[in-house]
């Protein structure tokens, strides 16, 4: 085990490195350097205060003198400053965090129950009216693209009720801190919360019910019922335990990829969290804020992939890691 | 997207032979059906399939026959009607006799241009795909067949695609060939398509790696080595067709992601750009107004966008059902 963390880890160590690597190759490319000074020197500056930026900003430097910095900085815990704002990058982060957070834990928590109530309902009851209902909802929702689905969303349920004089649901743009006001923050984010939750619940209602139908195809399962094992029984403790790992996998990995921030999502109701800021710092080509970004981005979906293995290793006691 | 590879793979390598004829009879007609043969019978007897089939053709005909649109419509693609398709304040007009599905923020018709964005999104569906698929296969194959060394550095690439956050690389590699064009890669359709094929072949590329690893420690491999078949013989000609069932699964059911993909990047402007009708982009330009009044710029393209990938997912369904009849029994 202790073999296995450290290994994994310095892949993981590999992997970001090179994503820095990527990143700044990407921005001395392409127009970055150039982009950020005229941008700060306004529309009329000649060109000797544009040079004067860039040289303040070190954008004139080589890009492996930059990148000496920024690695130097990184080992120091100092992700550098943004080049429109001057605010530490750590700090725009940990403002921006919570509010991915708050948009991950509540919408994790409605796809995961959706999804593994009603592929475990469509398992059970194949075929029948329910199982029927349940995957088609799935196969519709699972063609939705994230960005219609919000935007259709914000339509009906707020524009068309609102204008119908039934405000339920908040403007987008709306978030109150969970620590000001627990219930505004879920009314706030019930929307946002459901777009990435049916979109997503519909991956695990299709993966639990295959998993499960595979299962209860197993001897073990059959066993079990000879057994006289009561049907509850052999559902819940026998092969909803074994169905359940393709979940963790895919739970793992959604997560992770959306603590990097739900960018549509995030984008389309105006909630300025780590996915708004990273699209906004890319547009903008602000390099240390997209850098910090993209560590964050990575290091969830990294980790995401650690937890998942070991994971796999509590919950199916055959799997040694190594 | 889960599906049971191995089963398929199994469903395609079960090849039904004829039992010969005995010798001096008239050997009775008996038919060997390939699973190709197969396959196609069970999804033709799979209503829903068939169905989603028909959508897809539907979309197809749109795609082709456009310009037809056009002409019963009389407005053009790129037509504007400042004074009869925007109202007096600039504002788009709403779906009524002239303009079937309204009018967008340029007062063009929407129903002309969804009909044109149809283009785009089956050709990037199709194009982008098919190179995913393509370079997947290849890089799988060779992961998977040489191994060691090989297959470690393409395991740590995959890695590190797989941890990329796509859309902000995909922005970022738009603005690069904005200012530095490669060649023929340049803002638009070329970008698209590679973008999407770059940060998409990595999971194919994983899928064919491990049915490789399997394969090729079969005694039919060994045979084809000891008959002194190279390395290119061996992965093309004996093991390439054993993956081809799982393939056309996973591509049918590419397809839909891909345009799903592309709408995203043209929704957020870093895909084709105006004034060519694409749907992401109008569902992009229709985001900032919608709230206003004009509900049909967003309502129709998005019908659209959703009506072609739940016509290609319903379809891939039943493709995959039938190359894997065991799944298709319990599903």
């Amino acid at each position: 085990m202790a073999r296995f963390l450290i290994r994994r880890t310095f892949q993981g160590l590999l992997v970001l490195w090179l994503m820095t690597l990527t990143v700044f190759g990407i921005f001395f490319v392409g127009p970055g350097p150039k982009f950020v000074a005229r941008v700060l020197a306004g529309r009329q500056a000649t060109p000797q205060t544009v040079a004067l930026i860039a040289h303040r900003l070190h954008l004139d430097q080589p890009w492996y003198v930059q990148y000496w910095h920024f690695l130097v900085g990184l080992l120091h815990g100092n992700l550098g400053y943004d080049y429109y704002n001057n605010q530490p990058v750590l700090k725009v982060i940990l403002s921006a965090l919570p509010i991915t957070l708050s948009l991950v834990v509540g919408a994790a928590a409605l796809w995961l129950v959706m999804g593994v109530a009603t592929g475990i309902i469509s398992a059970v009851k194949t075929r029948s009216i329910w199982d029927r209902t349940f995957t088609t909802t799935a196969l519709f929702f699972y063609s939705m693209a994230t960005f219609v689905l919000g935007l259709l969303f914000i339509l009906i349920f707020y524009s068309f009720l609102t204008n119908h004089g039934i405000p339920i649901f908040a403007a987008p743009g709306a978030y109150t801190p969970i620590t000001q006001n627990p219930l505004t923050w879920a009314h706030d984010l019930i929307l946002p919360w459901f777009t990435i939750a049916l979109v997503s619940a519909a991956t695990y209602t299709r993966l639990m019910r295959g998993s499960m139908l595979d299962v209860f195809g197993e001897d073990y399962i059959r066993t079990a019922r000879s057994k006289g094992m009561t049907e509850r029984r052999v559902i819940f403790r026998h092969n909803m335990r074994a169905s359940l790992t393709p979940i963790v996998t895919q739970f793992g990995l959604d997560v992770g990829v959306l603590i990097g921030g739900a960018i549509i999502t995030e984008t389309i109701f105006g909630l300025p969290g780590i996915g708004w800021t990273s699209l906004k710092a890319v547009f903008a080509q602000d390099l240390p804020l997209v850098m910090g970004v993209v560590i964050v981005a990575s290091a969830g979906v990294i980790l995401a992939n650690l937890l998942v293995d070991i994971g796999y290793a509590v919950l199916d006691p055959r799997v040694r890691l190594h | 997207m889960a599906f049971n590879i191995q089963a398929a793979v199994d469903a395609g390598t079960v090849v039904g032979e004829a039992p010969p004829g005995i010798a001096g009879e008239p050997a009775k007609k008996i038919e060997g059906k390939s699973p190709w043969v197969l396959a196609w019978r069970r999804l033709r007897r799979d209503r829903a399939a068939m169905i989603a089939l028909g959508g897809i053709v539907f979309i197809v005909a749109l795609a082709v026959f456009a310009p037809v649109v056009a002409t019963i419509t009389g407005h053009g693609n790129l037509e504007q009607f400042r004074t009869t398709g925007l109202d007096p304040s600039g504002q788009p007009v709403r779906p009524s006799g002239t303009f079937w599905f309204g009018t967008d923020d340029q007062g063009r018709d929407l129903l002309v241009r969804i009909a044109y964005g149809a283009r785009i999104s089956l050709f990037v569906g199709v194009v982008a795909t098919g190179v995913t698929v393509l370079g997947g296969t290849v890089i799988g194959l060779a992961a998977g067949y040489f191994g060691k060394l090989i297959d470690s550095i393409l395991a740590r690439f995959m890695d590190w695609l797989l941890a990329v956050p796509f859309l902000l690389f995909a922005i970022s590699l738009f603005s690069v060939v904005q200012v530095h064009p490669i060649g023929p890669i340049k803002p638009g359709l070329p970008i698209v398509i590679i973008v999407l094929g770059f940060f998409g072949w990595a999971s194919v590329g994983r899928l064919v790696r491990g049915q490789v690893l399997s394969i090729r420690e079969k005694e039919y491999i060994e045979a084809a080595r000891a008959l002194g078949a190279g390395p290119w013989r061996i992965m093309f000609v004996d093991i390439l067709p054993n993956l081809l069932a799982p393939l056309i699964v996973y591509t049918t059911l590419l397809i839909p992601v891909t345009i799903v993909g592309e709408a995203t990047l043209s929704f957020l402007g870093v895909g084709v750009p105006p004034p060519t009708a694409d749907w992401g982009q109008m569902i992009g330009s229709a985001s900032g107004i919608f709230l206003y009044g004009p509900w049909w710029y967003l309502v129709f393209p998005s019908a659209a966008l959703l009506f072609t990938t739940l016509a290609f997912n319903l379809f891939g369904d039943g493709v995959r059902d039938a190359f894997d009849p065991r799944g298709a029994m319990t599903a």
